[in-house]
């Protein structure tokens, strides 16, 4: 390590409150403004601030029940907030959709690979764009030759691979994975980490992740925020350069960070 | 070619213990063990079968009794499926039907037969209306729970696709609940033939149970045996055909996959 990048990293061990990410002029992809949500009268989220940049990959952490789910639906606008508003950037007349993917793949088993991959395209594209678009999208996910196959005969690796491609088939401008991962195998997961870092990357989407994986956190994220009672417990940026390597001592040091947040209950 | 010839060698297994049974049958009624009045050897039934055929008696009493039982099940089945989409599908038609449908199918539709005979006398409208009920109740209740046992999280992901109404249920929730249906349309196949046996013998001027009654009167066991038969044969048929249909429309479906 260089002896910038360790005072980089002092800095940022400073930091248990938000951290601006240098903006480079970025325009905004949705923000959330003081957003609260409550089932009955039970809080779940509670005044949620969060401005995210277009193409940023943020990682969102927090223990089971803690409410990401809950803040991904939210910005799908699957829910609506119970106060405190949800504003997406660059609102303009061609606003792209918000994807979300989920650890199920949700994929229909009567159609097939390139049928399924179709439905990403429901009210967007018709006729032979159609198919064109899905095999394409297939092709960047690595199963250009599966397109005919129902759902059943996949792994669960590739049935979420076809998701992945359902959900960005249509050119989401935010692509939210509710721990698209979390079902898969350790050797699977890296791969999928990989693949989907690779698509990012070549897409520009902004992507919002929710993982219980600290490790895909920090390999895969920007910046990654910690959710802890409802609130925003730590949101710390992961300024390393890509491509990243697993278990580097680097982003050991963000992971110990957040490790510390998530267990030992409010560092001073 | 060899594997060929084994599914051919499986299939036939089954065969031959129906075909043992004929022979013995046979054998034992012609050594006398089975008295004609009993059961006639498989040959009368044969021949029975070769006279009616040739005088063209069966095949209309056949082609009578199949037009009953599709009518019956066309106007039962279309009602069962319609109201079972229906209830499916809204909460509201649900609420307001399905406590009294629930209501009437503890009512077992055979016991309505001295009922039906005083509404519609021994005519059409009676087997139908027989029919038709007991088509119902199976393709009602096995639609209805299909649609309810869809993957909720399916429809979700419909929706956060942007699938109009419609095309949910085209694309997500009919597809769901087809194996659910044709559960319900290979039981109610069953209760049709079952239905029309029980109408027919009981008030009928024609058909293969009024042919099966006036043949009781006259003594020719081997006509009863033949309608017996025929009976199983046509139930036969329409659960293949609805196999059929099911292994063509569930290819999806890992259970029907490499079979
Ligand atoms: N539709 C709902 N109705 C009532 N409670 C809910 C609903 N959705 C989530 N919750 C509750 O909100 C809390 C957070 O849920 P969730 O966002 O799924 O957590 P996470 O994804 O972080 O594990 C949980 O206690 C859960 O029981
Ligand atoms: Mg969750």
């Amino acid at each position: 390590m260089t002896a910038a990048t360790i005072t980089a990293l002092r800095s940022f061990a400073d930091t248990t409150a938000r951290v601006t990410v240098p903006s480079r002029e970025r325009k905004l992809a949705f923000s959330f403004r003081n957003v609260t949500k409550q089932f009955g009268d039970k809080t779940v989220l509670q005044g949620i601030d969060l401005d995210v940049h277009d193409g940023q990959f943020v990682a969102i952490i927090g223990k089971s029940g803690c409410g990401k789910s809950t803040l991904l639906r939210l910005l799908a606008g699957l829910d609506k907030p119970t106060s405190g508003e949800l504003v997406h950037g660059a609102e303009t007349k061609d606003q792209k959709p918000t994807r979300i993917m989920f650890q199920e793949p949700r994929l229909l088993p009567w159609a097939r690979v390139g049928a399924n991959v179709d439905v990403g395209l429901t009210g967007i594209a018709k006729g032979r764009e159609v198919r064109q678009k899905s095999l394409d999208i297939l092709a960047e996910v690595g199963l250009a030759d599966r397109s005919e196959e129902w759902p059943s005969v996949l792994s669960g690796g590739q049935r979420q691979r076809v998701a992945l491609a359902r959900a960005l088939v249509g050119h989401p401008s935010i692509l939210a994975l509710d721990e698209p991962l979390g079902a898969l195998d350790a050797l699977t997961r890296i791969e999928m980490q990989q693949l989907l870092e690779r698509i990012w990357l070549s897409k520009k989407f902004t992507a919002v992740l929710v993982t219980h994986d600290v490790a895909e956190a920090v390999s895969l994220a920007d910046r990654v925020v910690v959710i802890d009672s409802g609130r925003i417990a730590l949101d710390l940026a992961i300024p390393v350069e890509r491509p990243r390597r697993h278990a580097s001592p680097e982003l050991a040091f963000f992971e110990r960070q957040i490790l510390d947040q998530l267990y030992k209950q409010k560092a001073p | 070619m060899s594997r060929a010839l084994q599914s051919i060698g499986r299939s036939a297994i089954g065969w031959l213990l129906p075909a043992l049974l004929l022979v013995g049958w046979e054998i034992a009624s012609r050594a006398g063990l089975i008295s004609a009045n009993v059961l006639p050897a498989p040959s009368a039934v044969g021949s029975a079968f070769w006279k009616l055929l040739l005088s063209g008696e069966l095949l209309e009493n056949i082609r009578i009794s199949t037009l009953r039982a599709l009518s019956g099940f066309v106007v039962g089945g279309a009602i069962g499926f319609g109201l079972g989409l229906a209830n499916g599908l809204s909460a509201l038609s649900r609420g307001l039907t399905d406590t009294t449908i629930q209501m009437i199918r503890n009512i077992p539709h055979l016991a309505l037969i001295p009922l039906v005979i005083l509404w519609f006398g021994i005519d059409e409208e009676a087997k139908l209306f027989l029919v038709a009920l007991g088509v119902f109740f199976p393709i009602y209740i096995n639609t209805l729970l299909g649609i309810q046992g869809v993957d909720p999280q399916l429809v979700e992901m419909g929706r956060i696709y942007g699938m109009s109404r419609s095309q949910l249920f085209v694309r997500v929730i009919l597809p769901g609940a087809l194996p659910s249906i044709f559960v319900g349309l290979r039981y109610a196949l069953g209760i049709m033939w079952l239905t029309l046996i029980v109408a027919e013998t009981i008030s009928a001027s024609s058909g293969l149970g009024y042919m099966a009654m006036q043949a009781r009167e006259f003594l020719l066991i081997d006509v009863v045996v033949l309608s017996i038969l025929i009976y199983a044969l046509l139930g036969k048929l329409a659960d293949a055909l609805a196999r059929y249909l099911e292994r063509l429309s569930l290819q999806w479906h890992p259970a029907f996959q490499n079979a």
